[in-house]
């Protein structure tokens, strides 16, 4: 790697032997360069620095794919559907234990024989059970406050059951229905209704099939703004800018290979999270077209967040002052635009200024497509908001940016 | 065609109040090698960065080849050749592809091959510029300048912080470049660079040009081509204690002015320098009014005088102030 020679083939036009430079003269020059011989070679060297530099190799290629399986792998594992709760110790507490246990013995046989039925569910799915301790008062209410049980019981000694429940959890919200029913059908409540349920946990709609788009997404905006933004203010710094700004170069030739670098990091960058989803997580893509919304898609991201960097990079003289200018820039949209949950949580009223940052239309771009094998001209809302971004951030920076 | 480099009357004010250079004028020839010598913060850069077209003057006209900066910038760029003050070219980039990005926003560049092989950089060619050694990436600055295949190359401060060799390289390179033909225009504060290098001079301070000729030019504008430095024992030097007393200074000041063949005298730090056209008839005429006042001298040397002696003539203060 060390001693790397390859370079971008150049329009050479024949080549004369060099002559020998007529005294009182200067030497005569023996090769014209194309008009896209400087971009060409920017593009060139800007790739060549990239990949001799290990860091960036690790954050831009290797941090995304551990975040996403170590996310992955978080939620894969989480018994989302088992209920833990604590029922305080007393005189009740042994009927009570022995009550959800019948309840959940019936419940899980019912499944079972309903099991056979249906061929298409997963091994990985679990039916829900409950799981109960017993605990003291103390012990019990404390435990159920820090969040270790969903759920406390008191078995009252009229015969009556309280439920502490925290209303702001929902798992606590969920447990509280959920162990009513148990306790009021073990205690001989026949349901009025026959019901049937099909549960899904097919590959796109877990939360891995949610979390892939995000993490692509994400990883698009940092290495836009960072592989841009950063990559620009240490050059300014080093007083490179002011050196190719003494040459003929073309201005706009130069701004163009910094952001069309990442392009070529971008097809990079998607191909390995979105293999590493398919092979790992089994991740469904839905089909070629979909394979090629995505790359352009991550085209769109790419330009929209190097322009969106350059913007944030354009009069900053030192690396300090960008990198928090670019965490500043990047903050909202970590927070808002949808990476690791739904902005589904924050209230609506916020929804339409959400819906506005670039991440979040990239991020519902990528997921509608890769989830649902979306249709671009169905994403077409969205491709503006980026292009808007992207472009207007494109002007600013022209207009304000600083060489030297 | 117009002389590579003319302006007139330049002035650049930052912030509406740092006046870095008050009103410069110079006209270059072609093949010519024009040195701006003074010390640092005297308005060198600026004044080199303003003619480059990389700072707009706050007033004054720059014409490269009879063009104005904002006539053709592309089309000037392409006939000079720069070398910045301090550029940290990309450390991972090799010393060949850093040439070749560079040849590559030239219309005409040279071979890189060539251009390597002129600054000694061939055997470093596929070594990467942050392994380079200082004289070797000074080197390369200029090959980057080079390979567009300019007709005026502007340097400045090229040589500062270099070991002796390297500057002698530098040197070299200057000299090649000049012989094919190309004009020169670099900044320094060394005073053997400007006499060495330069066949014209223009000394700056306080962002003014405060004479300017050919180093030979400026050195007999002294008056005398030797420098006597002597010290006497006791008060006669006058500055013994670091604090010159005005008027007994000037008297002893005035005394040794009367010595023959003498043209001007200063005194520093207990060290009288003499200005003196024949040496000869100083000295001895020097030996024998320190015996009759009765003192004994400390030390007394003799040498050629050189731009050094100049500036501080001009000005009172040294080149490089430590």
């Amino acid at each position: 790697m060390a001693t790397e020679t390859t370079t971008p083939d150049t329009p050479k036009t024949p080549e004369p032997t060099p002559t020998t430079p007529k005294p009182g003269q200067p030497s005569r020059a023996v090769r014209h360069s194309g008009r896209w011989s400087g971009y060409r070679h920017l593009l060139w060297a800007r790739i060549l620095e990239l990949k001799r530099e290990p860091e960036v190799v690790f954050w831009v290629f290797i941090f995304p794919l551990l975040l996403a399986a170590g996310l992955g792998i978080a939620f894969r594992n989480k018994p989302a559907d088992v209920t833990s709760v604590v029922v305080i110790a007393g005189d009740g507490a042994q009927k009570t234990l022995a009550m959800l246990q019948s309840s959940a013995d019936r419940s899980s046989s019912n499944k079972r024989s309903s099991d056979k039925s249906s061929s298409n569910k997963s091994p990985s799915e679990k039916d829900s059970t409950i799981r109960a301790t017993v605990l003291d008062r103390d012990a019990a209410l404390n435990a159920f406050h820090v969040g270790k049980y969903d759920l406390a019981i008191e078995a009252n000694s009229d015969g009556s059951y309280t439920y502490y429940y925290d209303p702001a959890r929902p798992e606590s919200v969920l447990s509280r229905a959920e162990i009513d029913a148990a306790l009021q059908s073990a205690a001989g409540r026949k349901d009025a209704l026959t019901t049937s349920a099909q549960s899904s946990s097919e590959p796109g709609s877990r939360y891995i099939d949610f979390l892939i788009p995000g993490l692509l997404g994400m990883n698009l905006m940092n290495s836009g703004m960072w592989g841009v933004g950063f990559a620009l203010v240490e050059m300014r710094q080093r007083k490179l800018l002011k050196r190719f700004v003494a040459t003929p170069m073309r201005r706009s030739d130069f701004l163009l290979a910094l952001t069309s670098s990442r392009l070529v990091l971008m097809v990079i960058e998607v191909g390995l999270l979105l293999g590493f989803g398919v092979l790992v997580f089994h991740m469904r893509v839905q089909g070629w077209r979909s394979i090629l919304s995505v790359i352009f898609l991550g085209m769109l991201g790419a330009v929209t967040f190097g322009g969106v960097g350059l913007l944030t990079a354009c009069r900053a003289q030192k690396i300090e002052s960008v990198s928090g200018l670019i965490n500043l820039v990047m903050m909202p949209m970590w927070i808002f635009s949808g990476v690791f949950f739904s902005y589904d949580k924050f209230p609506a009223m916020a929804h339409p200024f959400i819906k506005a940052l670039p991440l979040t239309a990239l991020n519902d771009a990528l997921r509608a497509t890769i989830i649902e094998g979306a249709s671009l001209g169905s994403q077409s809302g969205r491709l503006l908001v980026l292009a808007i971004w992207g472009g207007v951030s494109f002007i600013l920076a022209l207009r304000w940016f600083r060489w030297t | 065609m117009g002389s590579p480099i003319e302006c007139t009357n330049l002035r650049k004010t930052y912030d509406g109040k740092v006046e870095a250079v008050r009103g410069v004028s110079l006209r270059i020839e072609p093949g010519q090698c024009f040195g701006l010598l003074g010390p640092n913060g005297a308005g060198k850069t600026t004044t080199i960065e303003i003619l480059e077209g990389l700072l707009a003057p706050s007033s004054g006209e720059v014409r490269i080849f009879g063009h104005t900066w904002n006539d053709n910038p592309r089309q000037l760029r392409e006939w000079i050749g720069i070398s910045l003050q301090e550029t940290r070219l990309s450390e991972k980039l090799s010393v060949r592809e850093t040439i070749e990005l560079f040849a590559s926003f030239y219309s005409e560049p040279r071979p890189a091959d060539e251009v390597l092989e002129e600054l000694e950089l061939t055997e470093k060619a596929d070594s990467w510029v942050g392994k380079l050694s200082g004289g070797q990436k000074q080197r390369l600055a200029v090959a980057t300048a080079l390979v567009g295949n300019p007709r005026i190359l502007f340097l400045d401060e090229p040589t500062t912080g270099l070991d002796p060799q390297s500057r002698r390289q530098l040197w070299d390179i200057v000299r090649v470049f000049q012989k094919k033909g190309g004009t020169v225009l670099l900044t320094t504060h060394y005073m053997d660079e400007a006499e060495r290098l330069c066949d014209r001079l223009a000394i700056v301070d306080h962002g003014q040009i405060i004479a300017e000729g050919t180093p030979s030019d400026l050195i007999d504008r002294l008056g005398g081509h030797h420098v006597v430095e002597f010290r006497v024992d006791g008060r006669v030097g006058g500055r013994v204690d670091g604090k010159a007393d005005g008027n007994s200074n000037g008297q002893e000041t005035d005394a040794w002015r009367a010595l023959p063949s003498v043209e001007s005298v200063r005194s520093e730090d207990g060290t009288i320098c003499l200005n003196v056209r024949e040496p000869h008839l100083t000295i001895p005429a020097l030996l024998a009014a320190v015996n009759q006042q009765g003192h004994q001298l400390e030390h007394l040397s003799t040498r050629q005088a050189s731009l050094e002696d100049v500036f501080v003539n001009l000005t009172g203060r040294h080149l490089r102030e430590n």
